[in-house]
């Protein structure tokens, strides 16, 4: 690569100071945190938070024998509560063999077909989301602990460099309304941080779960930009830098937004 | 309350979505769409003095379009005199008495490329073909919004005194 031209970075420089740039650490806030206080208490109680049953549901499927192996997720993992504690809040992780990052539906859907020798499930699907949503409901409390994996700090650059890129017919970057703008509202919404502590989550509007990357989808889409494609190294790199910008932010899978 | 809470976003996120464009051809009639075409237009200081269309804008038909979310996209970020507060946007100031404050040429040239005043703007280009980096399929060469389109949103504009 060459070098960037010292104009380059002078421009660089002033675009930095232009913009509001990015939310001071004392001043991160969940989603949860901008909304209504009976969508707070819905969240809040296992028993009227609707994306308990996508955990439940998970909780099924960790313990039914899938595929050519004949056996199940708690065949070689045992009890979730403990094998799975904090593992959503280090996901994106590094993959090994591929050595690109993978994110944690990623993960469970390699661990289906390469090791319980299961059919995929598609990515949104009812069963893939309620596995992963019960799996991240693990580390439910915990602090979002990126992995320090130098192999990943080039996807992290990728994701902050989509975040802050202006897109689609409507020329607006992620940032320009979740860094510059997130204590406004855009007609009746609260902009919100954008952090991902609460994926996958029940929305109200989808009346469903639903993951972080169809809402990473639906942002897109408003801007009138062609959306990643499901399960892309864009989305992947998205979130490993909005993990990286969420760090030490308690993780509260299933998360509930209006 | 959740459901208003909800629309909000929806609407942008639909956007690109069929009923946007149903609803633009049943409502305006004149422009479909899916013919938008950019007119040329010439700037003088910080205003376009001309209007862009041959005909005159409608304030009616400005007001009708500034309250279609889906296809002006305005109200999602300024708020109205007329709006109900609690889904007005605050992204952007309001637009009350945004006719006295500001020339019929200067409202007209701030919808057209607000960027052209400040390149650092989120308000979008509306007249122009759109540059910006994957935009979606449905939206490529097309402005935001028509001349005529415009025309209308300047008359309805002119007309907010305080
Ligand atoms: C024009 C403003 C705007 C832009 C641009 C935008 N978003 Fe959003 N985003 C919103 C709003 C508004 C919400 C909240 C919707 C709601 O919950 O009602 C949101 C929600 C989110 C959330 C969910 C946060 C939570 O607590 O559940 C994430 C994550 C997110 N956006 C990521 C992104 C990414 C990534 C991009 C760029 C690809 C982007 N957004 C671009 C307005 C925007
Ligand atoms: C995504 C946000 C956004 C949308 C959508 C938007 N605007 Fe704006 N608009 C702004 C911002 C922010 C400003 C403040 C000026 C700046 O950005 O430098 C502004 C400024 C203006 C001004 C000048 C206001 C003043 O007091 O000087 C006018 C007039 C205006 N907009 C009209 C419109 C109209 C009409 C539409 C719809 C056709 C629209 N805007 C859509 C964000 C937006």
């Amino acid at each position: 690569m060459r070098r960037p031209a010292a104009s380059l970075i002078a421009l660089a420089l002033l675009a930095g100071a232009a913009s509001a740039g990015d939310i001071a650490p004392g001043e991160r806030r969940s989603g949860s945190a901008f909304m209504a206080p009976e969508t707070q208490a819905m969240q809040a109680d296992d028993t009227s938070n609707p994306g308990m049953l996508w955990v439940l549901q998970g909780a099924g499927l960790w313990g039914e024998k899938a595929g050519r192996s004949g056996r199940s997720c708690a065949g070689c993992h045992g009890e979730a509560v403990a094998s799975m504690r904090g593992t959503a809040a280090r996901y994106p992780a590094l993959d090994a063999a591929s050595g690109k990052p993978i994110d944690l539906t990623g993960r469970i859907s390699q661990c289906r077909t390469e090791r319980q020798g299961a059919p995929a499930l598609a990515r949104e699907s009812d069963a893939l989301l309620a596995i992963t949503t019960f799996v991240a409901h693990q580390s439910r409390g915990l602090p979002v602990a990126p992995p320090e994996e130098p192999r990943l700090d080039p996807y992290r650059e990728t994701g902050r460099q989509l975040f802050t890129t202006r897109m689609g017919q409507l020329d607006l970057s992620c940032a320009n309304c979740h860094d510059d703008n997130w204590n406004q509202r855009l007609a009746g919404s609260a902009v919100t941080q954008a952090h991902p502590t609460g994926y996958p989550l029940y929305r109200l509007e989808w009346q469903s779960i639903g993951s972080l990357q169809r809402r990473m989808r639906n942002c897109m889409i408003g801007v009138r930009a062609e959306p990643f494609a499901s399960g892309s190294e864009e989305f992947i790199a998205l979130e490993l830098y909005l993990m990286q910008r969420a760090a030490g932010m308690a993780i509260e899978t299933p998360g509930v937004r209006p | 309350m959740s459901t208003a809470l909800a629309l909000a976003w929806s609407t942008l996120a639909l956007v690109a979505g069929v009923s946007g464009h149903a609803r633009a051809q049943e409502g305006l009639g004149q422009e479909s769409a899916t013919n938008r075409q950019v007119v040329p237009y010439v700037v003088t200081d910080d205003a376009i003095t001309e209007p862009l269309a041959v005909q005159r804008g409608d304030p009616a038909l400005g007001e009708a379009l500034i309250g279609e979310r889906h296809r002006s996209l305005c109200i999602l970020c300024h708020a109205l005199p007329s709006g109900v507060e609690r889904l007005q946007g605050t992204l952007a100031p309001s637009l009350a008495g945004i006719g006295s404050r500001l020339s019929e040429g200067q409202i007209r040239l701030r919808i057209v490329d607000m960027k052209r005043l400040n390149p650092e703007s989120i308000m979008p280009t509306y007249h122009a073909l759109p540059a910006s980096a994957r935009i979606a399929p449905g939206w490529q060469g097309k402005p935001v919004l028509g001349a005529a389109e415009i025309e209308h949103l300047v008359a309805y504009l002119v007309t907010l005194k305080e």
